[in-house]
C-alpha cells in the first residue's frame, strides 16, 4: 500500500508524546496506518465512529474526563462535522485537535475526492480555526505538540492538514 | 407518565454519577430539582449527549456515567447507537426520554410518533440491554438498575409531552462547562487517599520551574 507507514508512524508517536489517550476516527485510505496502530496499543482508546460529528461530543467528554484526545478524518468529515465543532466545541470552549487528510489537491488522482479539498481551508478561515500543514516528516514531532499545546491553552479546535507529500509514498 | 416525575424518583442516585442531559426541558427540569455540578446541560449541538457519555466513560471507566437524551436528539445522530453499542461501556447508561415530540421548539411530532422505535433501534444498533419503560415503577427499576449494573444500558421513556412553564436557568452555560469537569476531579480527590503529608524538615522545592516563567 502506498501509504506511508514510515510517516503515518511519526504522527502516532507524536501523537502518543502529546499525550492523546483517545483517538476518534473515520477509517479513510490514508489514516489506515494510523488507525491500525491505535487498535495495537492497549494504551490508546480507540473509537470508530458511524459519523464525524461524534468525535466532537467524543473530544468535549475525554476532556471533562481528563484525557487528551484526537480527532483523526478527511476534510469531507471535516465539513460534516461543522455544526458540532460551532455548537460544541467553539460554544463550549473544548480542546479539539483535528487531524484532517486534506484530499483534492495537486496529484489527487480520484474524481470524487476533488471538491472537498476547495472548501477545508476557507471553512477553518470562516471559524477561525488556528491551522497548519504536515509535510515534511522532520516538523511533524513539533507541530504536533505545538498544536495540542495551542489547543489545551485556548480550549479551542486546532486543525493540523495531512498532505499527500506526507501520506503517499513516492515510488 | 412525566418526565419530571421520573427525574424526581431517580434524582439522588445521580448523585455520584457524572450526568450529561440534552437542552430545553430536560436540563431544565433536572435544574429545578436542585443543581449539582456534576449535572452538564449541554444546551445544543442535538445529538452530542450521548458522544460526550461515551468520552467521559472511556476516560474515566471507573466512574458511572448517565446521559438523560431525548427522541428528538438521539433521531438527529443514530449512528451514536451503533458506536455505543461497539464500545459497550459498562459504566455508562444512556436513558432516553420519548415524548414524541419536539417540546422545546413547539411540540411538533418527531417519527417516533409514528412508529419509529428508539428501544427498538438501540437492540437494532447492537446494545444487548435495551428496554422501553411505560410506568414509572418500572421506569425508576429499570434505571436505577441500569446505573448500578457493570453493563451499557439504554433506557427509554416514553413519557406525556408537557414541560416546565419557562426555560430560564441561573447558571450560565460557561460556568457549567468550567464547574463540571472540576466537580468529578474534586469527587476523584475525595475518594482516593489522602496524598501523604510532605516533610517540612526535608522540604525540597517541588519543581525548578519558576512559578510565572514570564
Amino acid at each position: 500500500m502506498p501509504v506511508s507507514e514510515t510517516n503515518s508512524k511519526i504522527i502516532y508517536e507524536a501523537l502518543k508524546a502529546s499525550g492523546v489517550g483517545v483517538m476518534s476516527a473515520l477509517p479513510e485510505t490514508w489514516l489506515v496506518h494510523l488507525i491500525r496502530m491505535a487498535e495495537d496499543d492497549p494504551d490508546m482508546a480507540l473509537v470508530r465512529l458511524a459519523k464525524e460529528e461524534e468525535g466532537v461530543g467524543i473530544a468535549a467528554g475525554a476532556h471533562f474526563g481528563g484525557a487528551r484526545s484526537a480527532l483523526l478524518m478527511q476534510n469531507h468529515g471535516f465539513l460534516q462535522s461543522i455544526n458540532g465543532i460551532v455548537s460544541l466545541a467553539l460554544l463550549y470552549k473544548i480542546p479539539l485537535l483535528m487531524l484532517i487528510s486534506d484530499r483534492g489537491h495537486l496529484g489527487e488522482p480520484d474524481p470524487w475526492q476533488t471538491e472537498g479539498g476547495r472548501y477545508t481551508r476557507p471553512v477553518l478561515d470562516a471559524l477561525r480555526i488556528v491551522y497548519d500543514e504536515l509535510g515534511d516528516p522532520a516538523d511533524v514531532d513539533a507541530k504536533v505538540a505545538k498544536a495540542m499545546t495551542l489547543a489545551q491553552s485556548s480550549l479551542s479546535p486546532v486543525a493540523l492538514l495531512l498532505t499527500r507529500d506526507l501520506m503517499w509514498e513516492r515510488r | 407518565m412525566k418526565r419530571i416525575d421520573c427525574l424526581s424518583a431517580i434524582y439522588d442516585s445521580l448523585e455520584d454519577c457524572a450526568v450529561v442531559t440534552i437542552m430545553g426541558a430536560v436540563a431544565v427540569e433536572l435544574y429545578s430539582l436542585g443543581h449539582r455540578a456534576n449535572f452538564f446541560y449541554l444546551e445544543h449541538a442535538m445529538g452530542l449527549a450521548s458522544s460526550i457519555g461515551l468520552g467521559i466513560a472511556l476516560a474515566q471507566p471507573n466512574r458511572k456515567v448517565v446521559v438523560i437524551d431525548g427522541d428528538g436528539s438521539v433521531l438527529m445522530n443514530l449512528g451514536t447507537l451503533t458506536t455505543l453499542a461497539r464500545y459497550a461501556p459498562g459504566n455508562l447508561t444512556h436513558i432516553v426520554f420519548d415524548n414524541e415530540s419536539l417540546l422545546s421548539v413547539g411540540g411538533f411530532p418527531t417519527a417516533t410518533s409514528t412508529g419509529s422505535d428508539i428501544g427498538l433501534m438501540a437492540s437494532g444498533a447492537g446494545i444487548e440491554h435495551s428496554v422501553t419503560v411505560r410506568e414509572l415503577d418500572a421506569f425508576v427499576a429499570e434505571a436505577t438498575e441500569a446505573v448500578e449494573s457493570d453493563r451499557l444500558s439504554c433506557v427509554v421513556a416514553k413519557v406525556e409531552a408537557v414541560g416546565p412553564a419557562g426555560f430560564h436557568m441561573d447558571l450560565h452555560m460557561l460556568e457549567n462547562r468550567f464547574e463540571f469537569p472540576r466537580a468529578l476531579r474534586l469527587q476523584d480527590e475525595k475518594q482516593a487517599e489522602p496524598p501523604p503529608r510532605p516533610d517540612p524538615r526535608g522540604a525540597e522545592p517541588l519543581t525548578d520551574e519558576p512559578a510565572h516563567p514570564h
